[in-house]
């Protein structure tokens, strides 16, 4: 029963694995290869079923006058909006997180939970609902084809998931704490920051790595709030996709687009585990 | 000069979690909240941290209406019944901590750290973190915590509650050091409990609270031996004084069809029906005795509880060794007369062995 057990388990992994890194593999080894490698049948291996060639990464940093396909100011865009839109909505989302887990609000019929709804249900909604008002607003307050514009956009879209995580991860954090705080001479505000915050280092993370991941895989809203002005790096790699862009430079330019989100997913990986408060009660 | 509280009244919901509560806490003084769990202890306490605004009511403190003070203003030390410390920070940190937001100076906060650390026998785990310590020693660092203070008014809730056995006895023989030398005759110390023992033994003024009322207020020694009400004798004995429906004929006590003879400090009693009152420990095993049933016998540590029952009267027998008993076996047992306690129909003390009486 535990060898069959064990050796299902493994295997289903290792399908699992392979599934999942093949096409990375795939196109790892296809940014190396040059057109004859590449239409000359499968080839796998470098140095031994071809000879590998930079061509493909080199193309990314030429400009398109010099036939290359430029993805660095793009990148940049991305990155600037992604990471600006994801620390505004920590700050934001935490404040409101810690807010909603302590205090008690009452409009009417309103209370705690469905404010903390009304966020989540930001993202419950399809994103297409929200394009056109989004393209309205910002056309209104002249920001459409700006880096401004879509971090507002961004903001809207991220700070969910940060009150989300938040939420539920002070709700966890003992409210005695925060008590025993005040009790040693703590204002509220000193309790936050001093004593609250400092325990909440996990969940912050991982709160921040959901928005970066979030943020860097739009492509809906990237795609219709900008035109010519300014561009992101999916919807520059969307447009690369055709006949004239050779297929190593497409395989180079994906990896680098998932790059930063492999980095994320392995620091996820290790807080997700270890995001209790064990000492903190007992 | 004293804590003094008028009427505090607290109703968040359906129910009192403090009805009308009154005291006048002295400098220099410990007192015990006595009361079973939800009585309101915790919530009577959080009220003097400032933690909770009740929604009616007085509390005077130096001549300050406390309950206009802030929390981080009242110069208050508390311990929770969970080990509450800052998991961020290191044993050392963690005493520090009220210190350094005082601003106090390193030098001084280094000295006061380690005198407070020594004196619930933490020395030489400064650089520990919290998470590496036992249960028994995470609460001595919030309570090293708090004695570092020097706080006007030290809270106490529960603090020996979550221990284990062996770690219960120790640190309370600890508390009673730190109570008797440690503390100045500027302080107040409130200290709550469910268990009548821990009461007894730490001997100050005891309050005893049940559905957010105060039920009784004396000293230890009182409240144990004139207990005011059913209730109050319920909760302050553990386990908890046995009460049978019994009657007055001719110089005789009777009941369950057992026929005891009148001691003498129940002879003026003026009901002819009563509720009578015994401790378990009052009750004897004697082969000359009343016949009851064994219904359930404990042994707990070196004594044994037994459950008994008679006609629709059950009572608990402690006796003090481990003896095996089956279920639905007979026993025979004998009351000690003098230490009847006689509390009239509406529950109130008409007579102890004590001499005590309210009616």
């Amino acid at each position: 029963m535990g060898k069959l057990y064990k050796f299902l388990k493994y295997f289903f992994i290792t399908f699992w694995a392979v599934f999942v890194v093949a096409p990375f593999l795939w196109a790892l080894t296809t940014s190396f290869k040059d057109f004859n490698s590449v239409n000359g049948g499968a080839t796998y291996i470098p140095w031994v079923d071809f000879e590998p060639k930079l061509e493909g990464w080199r193309v990314l940093i030429k400009s398109p006058a010099n036939g290359g396909v430029d993805i660095i100011e793009p990148y940049f865009n991305s990155l600037f909006v992604t990471c600006t839109a994801s620390l505004i909505s920590i700050v934001l989302g935490t404040l409101s997180a810690y807010a909603l887990s302590r205090f008690t609000f009452k409009a009417g019929f309103v209370k705690n939970n469905d404010i903390t709804f009304f966020f989540i249900s930001q993202r419950i909604m399809p994103p297409i609902v929200l394009s056109i008002p989004f393209f309205l607003f910002l056309g209104a307050i002249n920001l459409l084809d700006s880096l401004i514009g879509l971090i507002v956009v961004y903001i809207v879209l991220l700070m969910p998931i940060a009150v989300w995580i938040m939420v539920d991860f002070f709700n966890k954090v003992p409210r005695e704490i925060d008590e025993t705080a005040l009790i040693d001479g703590c204002n509220p505000y000193q309790a936050f920051f001093k004593v609250v915050l400092p325990n909440s280092i996990p969940g912050l993370i991982v709160a921040g790595m959901f928005c970066i991941i979030f943020g860097w895989i739009d492509f809906f809203f990237a795609f219709i709030l900008t035109f010519t002005e300014v561009q992101l790096l999916p919807v520059k790699i969307v447009a690369l996709n055709s006949s004239i862009t050779p297929w190593w430079s497409l395989s180079a330019s994906a990896l680098v687009s998932v790059a930063p989100l492999i980095i994320v997913a392995f620091i996820v990986e290790r807080y997700l585990s270890k995001g209790n408060l064990s000492g903190a009660i007992k | 000069m004293n804590l003094v509280a008028e009427n505090l009244s607290y109703k968040p919901d359906e129910q009192f979690h403090l009805n009308e509560v009154s005291f006048n806490f002295e400098k220099g003084n410990i007192y015990t909240i006595l009361g079973r769990t939800l009585s309101g202890k915790t919530t009577l306490l959080k009220t003097i941290a400032g933690l909770l605004t009740p929604d009616t009511g007085a509390m005077q403190f130096e001549d300050k209406d406390f309950l206009k003070v802030p929390v981080w203003e009242r110069n208050i030390a508390m311990v929770y019944q969970q080990f509450i410390n800052y998991p961020h920070l290191n044993v050392f940190e963690n005493v520090a901590f009220p210190l350094k937001q005082r601003k106090v100076d390193d030098q001084l906060i280094s000295d006061e750290v380690t005198k407070s650390l020594k004196s619930v026998g933490l020395e030489g785990y400064e650089t520990r973190k919290i998470q590496e310590l036992s249960g028994g020693q995470q609460q001595r660092v919030s309570l090293a915590r708090s004695l570092v203070k020097n706080a006007k008014i030290l809270l106490l809730d529960e603090p020996l509650v979550n221990l284990d056995y062996k770690l219960r006895e120790q640190l309370r023989e600890e508390f009673k050091n730190i109570f008797s030398q440690g503390l100045s005759e500027n302080s107040i110390v409130v200290f709550s409990t469910t268990d009548p023992r821990e009461a007894m033994e730490i001997n100050g003024e005891v309050i005893v609270l049940d559905e957010g009322k105060v039920l009784q207020v004396g000293p230890a020694k009182e409240i144990f031996e004139n207990p005011k009400t059913l209730k109050v004798a319920e909760i302050s004995n553990d386990p908890p004084m046995n009460i049978l429906k019994a009657s007055i004929e001719t110089n005789k006590i009777k009941f369950e069809e057992i026929e005891v003879e009148l001691p003498n400090h129940l002879s003026n009693l003026k009901e002819k029906n009563f509720n009578l009152g015994i401790r378990a420990s009052d009750i004897k095993l004697s082969d000359s005795g009343f016949e009851f049933e064994v219904e359930l016998a404990e042994i707990s540590g070196s004594e044994t509880l037994l459950h008994l029952k008679r006609g629709n009267s059950r009572i608990i027998v402690s006796i003090e060794e481990v003896l095996n008993f089956n279920i639905h076996d007979k026993v025979k047992i004998s009351f000690n007369i003098s230490k009847i306690y006689a509390f009239n129909e509406n529950g109130v003390l008409s007579s102890s062995p004590f001499g005590g009486s309210y009616v």
